[in-house]
C-alpha cells in the first residue's frame, strides 16, 4: 500500500503548488474525480481478500479526505489571495474632494439674528414683526417723540415721496404694534432693517436693529439689568462685566446705556475701547408711562422695560468686523468667512 | 459741549482729577466723549517784543529783527512774516524750545544770517486754525512771560455729549450744578452783581406774542470802544469751546451764553427803529441773517422785529442789517425767554443749527435772563468801556413755564428700580439738584427748579434719584418668567429652513439695500417704485419693486472681482403699490450664475439651465404644501421663453428663469443669469402630513413613448394622465425628453413610466392594460399624442 501513501502524499503536494483555482481543479479531477487516481482505488478493492476489505477501503477514505482537506485549504488561500489582490486594485484616492455642490452660507448679520433669537426664545421670548415703512403715530408719536422733539430730528429719518409714511428709523415700533394687539402682560423681541438718512464711515443708510420688550406687575429695572447680563454673557459666551449708565431715550424712564468690559482688554484700555475699558453695546430702560398709555397698557397697574441694540454692532465685536459697509457690499470673499 | 475745567472751577469746587471727573459725570447721565490737555504741547515760547526791524541782505521776504524776550540783551531773529513791525509783541520759541509737532528750535542760520529762535503765529502754536502772520499779543504783555502763564494753559477740556433732555446742563453753571449735587459741595459765583445804570435810555419793547416770548430784558450801552479787542483769557475760553472770537460785542454774548446757557443777542443801536417786538413773522416775510443767508418765513417763525422790519430771527440768528460791526459805539442788548414750542424745528428748516437754537429748543431756565445781562453788561464795559443804561423788562408772568409739583411715591420708587433707597438719601439727593422737596405720608412732593424742562412725572424723579444715587447699586435680578407654551405649528413660520435649503444647494445669503436706483428698477421691473422724498444718493431713492435690481447690482459686484461662479439669495420685504395701498410683501429670491457645480475633478463643467434652477426652486416650495403648478408667464426682466409663474390656487406667488439676454448685455454678463423670487407665505404654509395605508398587493409598472407636438408641455401631458387614472395611478414619472433624429421636427418624444396600484386587491393584466389604453386615448383626444413605435 505504499502506493496509497504515495498517491496522497503527491496529491497534497500537487494540491499545494497549485498556482490558481482552474489547476486546482484539475487536481481534482485528477485524484477525487470518477476516474480519479484515488476513486480507481477504491474500485480496485474489489480484488482485495474479503477481510482486507474494511480496513483498506478506510485507509483510502482517509487518503480522499485528506486530499479533500489540502484542496479546500490551497482553494482557500487562493480566493483570499485573489480577494486581496482585487481589493488592492481598487483602492482610491481617498483625499481627492467630495463631487457635488459646495454649501454657501448665511449672512452675518443672519447669524447673529438667529443666536439671538434663540436665546431669547428660549426663555419664553416671541418674535414680533412690523413693517419697514410705516407712519409717524409708531414710529414717534406713540413712542413719545413729538414732532419738532429734538430727539426726532436726530433720527434722520427717510420719508416716502407721495404718501405720508416714513421708513422706521428704529425697531421700536413693533413695541407698539405689539402691544396695541395684544396688551399686558407682554414679552416679545424683534428684529430687523431699519434705516436713517446717514452714510460714512461708520454709517450706512441701512442696518439692523434688536428690540426687546417685557411689561408685566412689578417689573423692575434690576429685572432689566438682571436679564442683560444674562444676555450678554450667553451671547458671548463669557463673563463679561455689564455697567448701566444713565441715558435719554423719550421712551424710556429712567432710561440707560449700557457698557460691557472690553472684549478686546478685558478691561484694561486698548484703541477699540478708546482706553476706557468699557464697549457701548444698547440702549435701555423702564417703559415710559406715555407709550404704556398710548398703547391702552394703565401704567399704573403695569411696568416695563425695553431695550434695543444694534445687530451690525454685536457683529462688529463677536466676528471682528471692521467696517460697516462690508456688510452690504456682498463681496462673496466676505460672505464666505461667514460658513 | 466742551467745556474747560478751570472754567468749571469758578464756579464749584471739583474734588477730583479731570480723568475722575470725567467718569464720574459719564455715570450720571453727562456722558463724556473726550479729555484733552488744552496745552498744544510746545515748549520754551515766551513773549517777546520787536524793538528793531531790518530787511535780510540776501532776502526779500525775510527780515532781520532784534527782540527783547525779557533775558536782558537782544535777540537776533529772521523772521518772513509779512506783518512784523517794531513795538509789537509776538510769541518766540526760544532756542531749546519745540513745537507742538516736537520740532526742535535751534540756533541757525536762514541765507547767512544768524537766527536765536522763532516768532511764531498761532497756527504755529497750535493755537488756532487760520492766522495771518505773526500772533500779535496784547501791548501790556510782559516780555519774557511764558505764554504758557499768559494764555492760562494748565487746563483741561471736558466734552460732554449732551442728550436731548438735558438743554439745562448747556453752560457752564449748568455742569457745575450737577457736580455741585454730586460731591455735594456749594455751588458759588451764580448770581452776578447788578451794574449800576448810569443814564436812563431804554428802547420801547411790546410783548406782541406773549405766548412765544413772555419775557424780554434790553439794556442799552453808549460809547464802547469799537476797537477794544476781547482780552486774551476770554478768547481763549471762546476758543476751547470751539468758538472762534469775533468782536468784543459778539464776544462777550457768546461767552455768556457759554457760562449761563443764555443766549443774548447784540444790536447796534443806530439800526433801531422805535419799538421793539418779539412776533410771528408774517406769510413770504424775508430777512437777511447774520451769516449773509436770506431766508422766506411764514407764521411758523417768530421774528424780534422794530417798527419797520424784522431784525432777527428769534432765538436762531440775528439779522445782518441790525448787527454791531467794527464802528458800532452804541450796542443794545437782548436777553429774552423764548419758549421752546416756537424754536424747536424752525432751525432745521432754514438749514441753520445754532448755539443760541440749540438751546432755545431744548429749554433755557426762565429766571436766568437778569444775570445773563448783568454779566454781559459788566464784562461788556470792563473791555470796551460805555455807559450802561437800566435793565428793561417786559413781562409776562402768566405765560412763563411753571414747574408743578409732582408726587413722588417710596412704594413707586422701590418698585420701579427694584431697589429701596432710604428716605434721607431720597430728599437729599433731590435738594441737591435744586428741587423743593415737601415730605408726605406716602412719599415726596417735589418741586423741581424752572431750568429743569425734563422732569414732569414721577419716573423723571425716580431717575434723578437713582442717577445720582448710582446706576451701579441696582443689583442684578432674575425676573421669575412664567412658563408659557406656544400652540406652534410644526414648521415654525421663521425663515431658518427655506435659507438652510439654499445654503445646502450652494447659494451665500446677501443682504442688499431695500431702495435702488430708479433706471434700474424701470428696466427690470417696468416702473420705478416708490420715490424717497430725500435719497441720500441718487442710486438709493426708490424702494425696491423685487430683489433682483440689488441681487443683480451684487452678482455684477462680483464679477468684477473674477467671480466665475455666483449664488446668492437674499430675503426681505419688496414694496408695491396696489389699489393706492403701499404693500410690503416678504420674498425669499436668488440668482445663480456659472456652471452647474462648482470646477472640480470627474464632473464635466456646463452651464446652469432652467431645470437646474427650477430644482432650487422645488426644493424651495417641498417645504410648503405640494400643490402647486408652474405655467410660462413674462416678466420685462426674464427671457420670454426661458420664464414660469409659480402658481398655488391660480395665484401667482413667484417667478423664475433666466434674465433677459438685453439686460445680460447691459449689466455686461458673458452668461445668463438665472433668478428666482417666491412670496414666502406661499413655502411657509403648514401642512400637518396626513397618513394614508399602505397597499399590501403589488405594483404594475409600464412605460410609455408617447409623441407629442413640440408645443404641448410635460405638465399638459402629465395632468392628462393623472386625470384619466386618478385611483390606481400610484407613481408617474417622465424619465427622458427627446427631439431630433428619427422623429418628425414638429414632434418630440415623451417617456413616462406609469406605475399603478389598488389598495384593496391584487390589479389583474387586463385591468392595466384598459388603464393604459384610456391614457392612450384620452392623450390623444388631447394632443394627438401617439406611441412612439
Ligand atoms: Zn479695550
Amino acid at each position: 500500500m505504499t502506493d496509497l501513501e504515495e498517491l496522497t502524499r503527491a496529491a497534497t503536494e500537487a494540491a499545494a503548488d497549485a498556482g490558481d483555482l482552474a489547476t486546482l481543479d484539475d487536481i481534482r479531477v485528477e485524484y477525487l474525480g470518477k476516474k480519479g487516481k484515488l476513486t480507481e482505488q477504491l474500485k480496485q478493492l474489489g480484488k482485495l481478500p474479503e477481510d482486507e476489505r474494511p480496513a483498506a477501503g478506510q485507509r483510502i477514505n482517509e487518503a480522499k479526505q485528506a486530499v479533500q482537506q489540502a484542496i479546500e485549504a490551497r482553494k482557500q488561500a487562493l480566493q483570499e489571495a485573489e480577494l486581496q489582490q482585487k481589493l488592492e486594485s481598487e483602492s482610491v484616492d481617498v483625499t481627492l474632494p467630495g463631487r457635488g455642490e459646495q454649501p454657501g452660507g448665511l449672512h452675518p448679520v443672519t447669524r447673529i439674528m438667529d443666536r439671538v433669537r434663540r436665546l431669547f426664545e428660549g426663555i419664553g421670548f416671541e418674535m414680533a414683526h412690523g413693517p419697514e415703512i410705516e407712519d409717524e403715530f409708531h414710529n414717534f408719536d406713540a413712542l413719545n417723540i413729538p414732532a419738532n422733539h429734538p430727539a426726532r430730528a436726530d433720527m434722520d429719518t427717510f420719508y416716502l415721496q407721495d404718501f405720508p409714511f416714513l421708513l422706521r428709523t428704529h425697531t421700536s415700533p413693533v413695541q407698539i404694534r405689539s402691544m396695541r394687539e395684544q396688551g399686558a402682560p407682554i414679552r416679545i423681541i424683534a428684529q430687523g432693517r431699519v434705516y436713517r438718512c446717514d452714510y460714512d464711515v461708520t454709517h450706512t443708510p441701512m442696518f439692523h436693529q434688536l428690540e426687546g420688550l417685557l411689561v408685566d406687575e412689578n417689573v423692575s429695572m434690576a429685572h432689566l439689568k438682571g436679564i442683560l447680563t444674562t444676555f450678554l454673557q450667553a451671547f458671548f459666551e463669557r463673563d463679561i462685566k455689564v455697567r448701566f449708565r444713565p441715558s435719554y431715550f423719550p421712551f424710556v424712564e429712567p432710561g440707560a446705556e449700557v457698557d460691557i468690559g472690553c472684549l478686546f482688554c478685558d478691561g484694561h484700555g486698548c484703541r477699540v475701547c478708546k482706553q476706557t475699558g468699557w464697549l457701548e453695546i444698547l440702549g435701555c430702560g423702564m417703559v415710559h408711562p406715555n407709550v404704556l398709555s398710548a398703547c391702552n397698557i394703565d401704567p399704573e397697574q403695569y411696568t416695563g422695560w425695553a431695550f434695543g441694540m444694534g445687530i451690525e454692532r454685536l457683529g462688529m465685536l463677536r466676528y471682528g468686523i471692521n467696517d460697516i459697509r462690508l456688510n452690504f457690499e456682498n463681496d462673496l470673499r466676505f460672505l464666505e468667512q461667514f460658513r | 459741549m466742551k467745556i474747560s475745567l478751570n472754567w468749571l472751577r469758578e464756579f464749584v469746587d471739583v474734588p477730583v482729577g479731570a480723568d475722575t471727573l470725567a467718569e464720574q459725570l459719564s455715570l450720571i447721565g453727562l456722558e463724556v466723549a473726550a479729555v484733552e490737555s488744552v496745552h498744544p504741547g510746545f515748549a520754551g515760547v515766551v513773549v517777546a517784543e520787536v524793538e528793531a526791524v531790518a530787511p535780510h541782505p540776501d532776502a526779500d521776504k525775510l527780515r532781520v529783527c532784534q527782540v527783547n524776550a525779557g533775558t536782558g540783551e537782544s535777540l537776533q531773529i529772521v523772521c518772513g512774516a509779512g506783518n512784523v513791525t517794531a513795538g509789537m509783541k509776538a510769541p518766540l520759541i526760544q532756542v531749546g524750545g519745540k513745537l507742538p509737532d516736537g520740532t526742535a528750535i535751534k540756533a541757525s542760520k536762514l541765507r547767512g544770517v544768524a537766527s536765536q529762535g522763532m516768532l511764531c503765529s498761532a497756527v504755529e502754536l497750535g493755537l488756532a486754525d487760520e492766522a495771518d502772520g505773526l500772533w500779535v499779543l496784547p501791548d501790556d504783555a510782559q516780555p519774557g512771560t511764558q505764554l504758557d502763564a499768559l494764555l492760562q494753559l494748565d487746563d483741561t477740556v471736558i466734552e460732554i455729549e449732551l442728550t436731548p433732555n438735558r438743554g439745562d446742563c448747556a453752560s457752564v453753571l449748568g455742569v457745575a450744578r450737577e457736580i455741585s449735587a454730586l460731591f455735594d459741595r456749594p455751588l458759588q459765583n451764580a448770581e452776578p452783581a447788578a451794574v449800576t445804570p448810569v443814564h436812563d435810555d431804554v428802547v420801547p419793547v411790546a410783548l406782541a406774542a406773549a405766548a412765544d416770548c413772555p419775557r424780554f430784558l434790553g439794556r442799552v450801552v453808549r460809547g464802547i470802544d469799537p476797537q477794544a479787542a476781547s482780552p486774551l483769557w476770554l478768547q481763549e475760553r471762546l476758543r476751547r469751546a470751539g468758538i472762534r472770537p469775533i468782536s468784543v460785542a459778539v464776544d462777550v454774548t457768546q461767552y455768556v451764553m457759554l457760562e449761563y446757557g443764555q443766549p443774548l443777542h447784540a444790536y447796534d443801536l443806530a439800526e433801531l427803529h422805535g419799538r421793539i417786538t418779539p412776533r410771528r413773522a408774517a406769510v413770504a416775510e424775508t430777512l437777511i441773517l447774520l451769516d449773509g443767508q436770506s431766508v422766506a418765513l411764514d407764521e411758523d417763525f417768530l421774528v424780534i422785529a422794530d417798527e419797520q422790519r424784522a431784525l432777527g430771527l428769534a432765538g436762531v440768528m440775528g439779522g445782518a442789517d441790525s448787527a454791531v460791526a467794527d464802528t458800532t459805539a452804541d450796542v443794545y442788548l437782548e436777553c429774552a425767554w423764548f419758549s421752546p414750542a416756537v424754536i424747536s424745528g424752525r432751525g432745521r428748516r432754514l438749514g441753520l443749527q445754532t448755539d443760541a437754537s440749540y438751546r432755545f429748543e431744548r429749554g433755557v431756565d426762565p429766571q436766568g435772563q437778569r444775570r445773563a445781562i448783568e454779566r454781559a453788561t459788566r464784562l461788556l464795559i470792563d473791555i470796551a468801556g460805555g455807559q450802561p443804561g437800566p435793565v428793561d423788562e417786559s413781562v409776562e408772568p402768566s405765560q412763563l413755564p411753571t414747574a408743578g409739583p409732582v408726587t413722588l411715591r417710596r412704594e413707586r420708587l422701590g418698585r420701579l428700580l427694584g431697589l429701596d433707597i432710604p428716605d434721607a438719601t431720597v430728599a437729599g439727593i433731590l435738594e441737591r439738584l435744586g428741587m423743593t422737596v415737601a415730605a408726605t405720608a406716602t412719599g415726596w412732593t417735589v418741586t423741581p427748579p424752572g431750568y429743569r424742562f425734563d422732569i414732569a412725572i414721577e419716573p423723571d424723579l425716580i431717575e434723578e434719584v437713582i442717577r445720582i444715587h448710582g446706576y451701579d447699586r441696582i443689583e442684578a435680578q432674575h425676573y421669575p418668567l412664567p412658563q408659557v407654551m406656544k400652540r406652534e405649528p410644526e414648521q415654525p413660520a421663521n425663515l431658518s429652513r427655506p435659507r438652510e435649503v439654499l445654503v445646502q444647494r450652494g447659494y451665500q445669503e446677501a443682504i442688499t439695500y431695500s431702495f435702488g436706483d430708479a433706471d434700474l428698477q424701470t428696466a427690470l421691473c417696468g416702473e420705478p417704485g416708490l420715490a424717497l422724498a430725500n435719497p441720500i444718493t441718487s442710486d438709493m431713492s426708490h424702494m425696491r419693486l423685487s430683489l433682483w435690481p440689488g441681487l443683480l447690482q451684487a452678482l455684477g459686484y462680483n464679477r468684477k472681482r473674477q467671480q466665475a461662479r455666483i449664488r446668492l439669495f437674499e430675503t426681505g420685504l419688496r414694496f408695491f403699490l396696489q389699489d393706492n395701498e403701499i404693500q410690503q410683501e416678504s420674498v425669499i429670491a436668488g440668482v445663480a450664475y456659472g456652471g452647474r457645480y462648482p470646477v472640480q475633478w470627474g464632473l464635466e463643467s456646463r452651464p446652469l439651465d432652467f431645470a437646474d434652477l427650477r430644482n432650487d426652486v422645488e426644493a424651495l416650495l417641498a417645504l410648503g404644501s405640494d400643490d402647486w403648478q408652474l405655467h410660462p408667464a413674462s416678466h420685462p426682466a426674464l427671457h420670454p421663453g426661458q420664464s414660469a409663474g409659480i402658481f398655488i390656487e391660480n395665484q401667482m406667488v413667484g417667478m423664475l428663469g433666466a434674465l433677459h439676454p438685453g439686460h445680460q448685455k447691459r449689466l455686461d454678463l458673458n452668461r445668463p443669469a438665472w433668478l428666482f423670487e417666491i412670496r414666502l407665505d406661499a413655502i411657509g404654509r403648514e401642512t400637518v402630513p396626513k397618513f394614508r395605508e399602505l397597499s399590501r398587493y403589488p405594483s404594475v409598472r409600464r412605460d410609455l413613448a408617447l409623441l407629442v407636438p413640440t408645443g404641448v408641455t410635460a405638465q399638459a401631458v402629465l395632468d392628462c394622465i393623472g386625470d384619466n387614472v386618478p385611483d390606481v395611478l400610484n407613481k408617474l414619472e417622465l424619465f427622458d425628453v427627446y427631439q431630433g433624429e428619427g422623429i418628425d421636427s414638429g414632434q418630440k418624444s415623451l417617456a413616462v413610466g406609469l406605475t399603478f396600484q389598488k389598495s384593496s386587491s391584487t390589479l389583474t393584466d387586463s385591468e392595466v392594460d384598459a388603464h393604459v389604453d384610456r391614457v392612450i386615448t384620452a392623450l390623444n383626444q388631447a394632443f394627438g399624442a401617439e406611441l412612439r413605435e
